[in-house]
């Protein structure tokens, strides 16, 4: 297995502010908009997006949810078995605009499960996408997101793992790959 | 991605007996986010879309075939049902013939409740299905038993360490001994208590207490499970009459208020009121029968869920 930091340090934390200011420009106070992490793994880049825009917009309140879509997944039964984790969406989407939060955009796949399950809420205004690592060139679905913390050029045998300092010690974004 | 994979250790669910502690806790824990998605408005998730499933019941049966029912709807599997009294099985047609008709119409998973204990696991042997047994004969229940223990959890955070009272017809019941294995493998203690003709010989064996007194099951236990007297299954007269043992061992307002702390009160169902429990008790604050019959939604969808996850 070969490593390498493809984000860190200083630069992991320019990135986020800046997927911060961009979700700003277009929701100015989150009147109208909430952020939905997709577990398991986009929970923890939606809550530090969350903790940040929060230090920016004190007043505003960010509603804010977790989306599971083990069972809307379209590779059931094609692997082996898939341990749901909690959904938490206390609120009405109906009307809203939502923002899809994951960590690594790859094949889509996962995208089209957290919209297919996103219906089950009601009928939101506008579905965006934020993600902190777009695989670029591998998608297998006609989806692209909306907010990009960086674009990288991957081959399928690779593997793109995010870290967070909450759960493992860093901010970081490696590339794993075969040797 | 770091998703989680985790599995069944069995193919078929044909008895608590087969399950390992581990099976039990992912059971639940997919149970709880099925319970999750059958609070919402859509109830309903694809996961099952491509699986066809044979409910077939020789016995009767309300809650445990409505539940399964439900329970695959809510997966989007496709059903079909099968009643004995309404079929070719009167006319002669054995068991594995049955089955192996139904399967023939590409049948992935078949759900049977049997009057004969073993029947799934004699069917589990000889047909191409998965197989979940509802019931057979007075052998196992494990839904329920799952279900059951499930409700206990909810109430209770954890079923580990809890003394559970399992009191009536435990001779005739499934629902006991699969609630037996199944507490007892998630650390709960459980005593049986019933009259001495209606309490199996070796129970203990089984690692539970046996009281034949009430009460003292009562000021023992946490939860009392009551259980119906299964008359169907009675071909000699256990106890003198329904009156008598109702007097005896029947659950009322009085016994409950005259003990020192609250416990709760769950029934598997069909209630025989006024004669296992009587209607105040049924209907109080601390019975949990409906959240059982809630929870076995949940649970059910989470085997379903589970196992038709390991084929491919």
């Amino acid at each position: 297995m070969q490593n390498l930091t493809l984000l860190d340090g200083q630069k992991f934390q320019i990135t986020i502010q800046r997927l911060c200011h961009q979700l700003i420009e277009n929701h100015d106070l989150f009147d109208n908009s909430v952020i939905i992490g997709i577990q398991p793994r986009g929970i923890f880049l939606a809550k530090r997006i969350i903790d940040e825009l929060q230090k920016k917009l004190p007043k505003a309140t960010i509603i804010n949810g977790n989306l599971d879509i083990t069972f809307f997944r379209d590779d059931f039964r094609r692997k082996d078995g898939l341990v749901p984790s909690p959904t938490e969406i206390d609120f009405f989407i109906e009307g809203k605009k939502v923002i899809l939060v994951d960590d690594v955009l790859w094949t889509g796949r996962t995208i089209r499960a957290a919209m297919d399950a996103l219906l089950a809420f009601g009928r939101p205004a506008k579905v965006e996408l934020l993600t902190l690592v777009d695989r670029r060139y591998s998608r297998h679905l006609p989806i692209e997101a909306d907010y990009i913390g960086i674009k990288v050029d991957t081959i399928d045998s690779q593997k793109v793992v995010v870290s967070w300092k909450e759960t493992d010690k860093e901010d970081k974004v490696i590339l794993l790959s075969e040797k | 991605m770091t998703d989680k994979a985790q599995t069944l250790s069995t193919k078929h669910l044909l008895g608590i007996k087969d399950l390992t502690l581990g099976d039990i806790e992912l059971i639940f824990e997919t149970a709880d986010t099925f319970k999750d998605v059958l609070n919402r408005p859509i109830k309903k998730v694809p996961s099952l879309r491509d699986v066809t499933i044979a409910n077939i019941f020789f016995e009767n049966s309300t809650r445990t075939r409505l539940s399964f029912e439900l329970a695959q709807k809510r997966l989007s599997a496709d059903t079909i049902n099968f009643a004995a009294s309404s079929s070719s099985v009167s006319k002669g047609e054995t068991l594995i013939d049955t089955v192996n008709n139904i399967l023939s119409m590409k049948v992935d998973m078949v759900v049977m409740r049997h009057p004969y204990a073993g029947a799934g696991v004699f069917l589990s042997k000889h047909v191409n299905a998965q197989i979940v047994n509802a019931g057979d004969g007075a052998h196992e229940h494990p839904t329920q038993a799952l279900l059951d223990a499930f409700s206990i959890r909810e109430k209770f955070g954890e079923v580990g360490g809890k003394k559970i009272a399992i009191i009536g017809d435990v001779l005739h019941s499934r629902v006991a001994l699969s609630n037996i294995l199944c507490l007892k493998k998630l650390g709960a203690e459980v005593m049986v208590c019933g009259p001495s003709t209606l309490i199996p010989k070796y129970i203990q064996t089984l690692g539970v207490k046996v009281e034949h007194d009430l009460l003292k099951a009562l000021n023992w236990c946490d939860v009392a499970n009551m259980l119906r007297i299964q008359l169907e299954r009675q071909d000699i007269k256990y106890f003198p009459s329904l009156r008598e043992y109702s007097m005896m061992y029947g659950l009322n307002k009085k016994i409950l208020n005259s003990l020192d702390k609250e416990i709760i009160v769950m029934h598997p169902g069909p209630i025989n009121r006024g004669v296992e429990i009587t209607s105040d008790v049924a209907d109080s604050k601390q019975s949990i029968i409906l959240d059982q019959v809630e929870n076995g939604v949940a649970v059910r969808m989470a085997v379903l869920y589970l196992l038709a996850s390991q084929r491919n």
